[in-house]
């Protein structure tokens, strides 16, 4: 529908190397990452997968350079994460768009915190989610769909070279996941960024990603390792992918019948 | 997922969102009931008129034919609104007010059923807009003057505490008891040593109607940073925003409605103190121009400053409002002053 946009010059590799991390929870201090040694090449889309509150939105935040993690270093590119860069994007799991700024102003928000201008990157990722005609509304307007587009919007006006996905259509409605998916498949094939993405939904994770790492309950400890070895065009009805499915969640601690 | 880069947006969705720009309802703005009300306005206010200058007055009260015109003039203006359709919402307003000058002007200056002087007639009113504009006007000029330095200096100090309190530990480690120890006390409380410890009144004034302000704004932007949303400083921060950025363009926005809160209390209690000052301390202003009047008996001469003060009031309010209503058009619905 739009034209192709350039791609991201350089994606980033990751290296994360021996990570723990906790948090004081009611005064005791409660594991949440155990070890983590994870190399994520350059161009992949890494779909983290675990039981609910494991910790992988921790490790999210400690790639994103949100917090220092307490043991181990993150490297990118061989340089250590040290803070938060708009080479590295973060997309929450609600769309967290300030309601005092219009669509569009939401979506230049790095540039005016980089100091920039650039509307014509700022109209270009508007209308590469479609939301051209939504520019001026309020988000108090836009439906939880049209949220998380001008969200993705907001991510993408600063060509991250690492996208990172918290559960970004977890609380989306089914038949707007199954676009978004659509749509974040689309962008990451013709922007060629790195994508890491924390999802609960193994077939999500099945149709986007390159790789699944799966995790053990909290504290969270890396107990799979999937390359997914697809082309890149998936239907959701092939077989390899329900074998897949089985084999993921018997990994999640459930049988594999239903 | 099949196919290349076509599935991209499936033509149905964009009209199912569309739907969810939902419409404001205009509030206010009602359709007259009876075409025929705003004609009623005119005439109420020539009875008005008609009233002021025939029937004989109770006593030698001045201006009665100069209020008379002026019904009149407030008769033809209304009545050049109806044909206009201009009069519509406040048409009932504008009768009701007609007759109500009617009542008074029949009760008090024709059969003289209250006491002069503590009541006064319309055209008493009148005579000391015609007779004293001048010093009215110079005292409404002082007030301005006096409130514009001392609120202007305690909103924005308010802010920029609250925000300090907000954001920083250290800060409200220093200051929050220093805010729990002064902030609660009413400023004219300290009205007295203010006279004294500061030189000139006006200084002190001004430095207390700073202090009125300052509270309210203090607590209310504190309370509105302290519960922005932490997601929000995340959202900036990955984009590498620093804690300029997150004060300024993060923290004020979201706290914009507290804030508001908090302005409009302080200038609530500015009011209060303006008045009480100028009627112990300083020698103008409309608080020590009512104070003069009631020294000398000159009762409408305290009526009308106390108009002129209403409305100075509630036109800084509204101008509040205003100043609100454009900063927070986002919100989703305000509250119409």
């Amino acid at each position: 529908m739009v034209t192709t946009p350039t791609r991201t010059a350089h994606p980033l590799g990751l290296e994360l190397d021996h990570i723990d991390h906790g948090y004081m929870i009611g005064g005791a201090f409660t594991p949440v990452l155990d070890d983590i040694s994870l190399t994520i090449a350059p161009g992949e889309f890494v779909a983290l997968l675990g039981p609910s509150g494991c910790g992988k939105s921790t490790l999210l935040r400690l790639i994103a350079g949100l917090e220092p993690p307490h043991g181990g270093t993150i490297l990118a590119e061989g340089t250590p994460i040290t803070g938060p860069g708009p080479d590295r994007i973060v997309m929450f799991q609600d769309p967290t768009l300030y309601p005092w700024r219009t669509v569009r102003g939401n979506v230049a928000l790095g540039h005016d915190i980089a100091g920039r201008k650039d509307p014509a990157s700022v109209d270009a990722a508007i209308e590469l989610v479609g939301l051209k005609s939504f520019e001026r509304a309020w988000p108090h307007q836009l439906s939880g769909g049209m949220a998380q587009r001008a969200a993705l919007a907001r991510a993408l006006v600063n060509d991250p070279r690492v996208l990172i996905l918290d559960e970004p259509l977890g609380k989306l409605d089914s038949l707007t996941r199954l676009t978004m998916q659509t749509e974040l498949h689309r962008l990451w094939r013709d922007r060629g960024f790195t994508a890491i993405m924390v999802t609960h939904d193994v077939e999500e994770a099945l149709l986007l990603a390159t790789r699944i790492i799966v995790f053990s309950p909290r504290p969270a400890r890396i107990i799979g390792d999937l390359p997914i070895d697809l082309p890149p065009h998936r239907h959701r009805d092939d077989p390899r992918l329900l074998d897949l499915r089985k084999n993921i969640l018997v990994q999640l601690g459930h049988s594999a019948d239903w | 997922m099949s196919g290349s880069g076509s599935l991209d947006l499936p033509a149905g969705r964009p009209r199912q969102d569309r739907q969810a720009v939902t419409r404001r309802p205009v509030l206010g703005r009602t359709v007259p009931s009876r075409a025929l009300l705003p004609w009623a306005a005119g005439p109420a206010w020539f009875i008005a008129a008609l009233v002021t200058w025939r029937w004989p007055d109770a006593d030698d009260f001045p201006d009665t034919n100069q209020l008379a015109a002026l019904f009149l003039a407030a008769g033809l203006g209304l009545t050049a609104a109806a044909a206009l359709r201009r009069l519509s919402a406040r048409a009932p307003w504008a009768i009701a007010l007609g007759l109500g000058f009617t009542a008074w002007e029949i009760a008090q200056a024709k059969l003289l059923w209250l006491p002069r002087p503590f009541f006064g007639t319309p055209q008493d009113l009148l005579d000391v807009f015609l007779t004293d504009w001048k010093r009215l006007g110079d005292s409404l000029l002082h007030s301005l003057g006096l409130l514009a330095v001392g609120y202007g200096i305690g909103a924005a100090l308010g802010v920029a505490i609250g925000v300090g309190l907000g954001r920083s530990l250290r800060f409200r480690y220093w200051v929050r008891p220093l805010i729990r120890l002064i902030g609660p006390l009413p400023p004219v409380a300290l009205l007295p040593l203010a006279f004294v410890l500061i030189p000139s009144g006006r200084l002190a004034s001004e430095a207390l109607l700073a202090l009125a302000a300052c509270f309210p704004t203090t607590i209310l932007t504190w309370s509105g940073v302290a519960a922005v949303d932490p997601a929000y400083y995340d959202v900036a921060r990955t984009m590498g925003a620093r804690n300029r950025f997150l004060v300024l363009r993060v923290a004020l926005p979201a706290a914009m409605p507290q804030i508001f809160v908090g302005l409009f209390m302080g200038l609530g209690v500015s009011f209060a103190t303006l008045v009480v000052a100028e009627m112990l301390g300083v020698k103008s202003g409309l608080g020590f121009y009512m104070q003069w009047a009631q020294g000398w008996a000159a009762y409408p001469n305290m009526y009308a400053a106390l108009l002129v003060m209403s409305l100075m009031c509630t036109g800084l309010v509204t101008l509040l409002f205003k100043v609100r209503d454009r900063v927070l058009s986002w919100q989703k619905d305000g509250l119409k002053w």
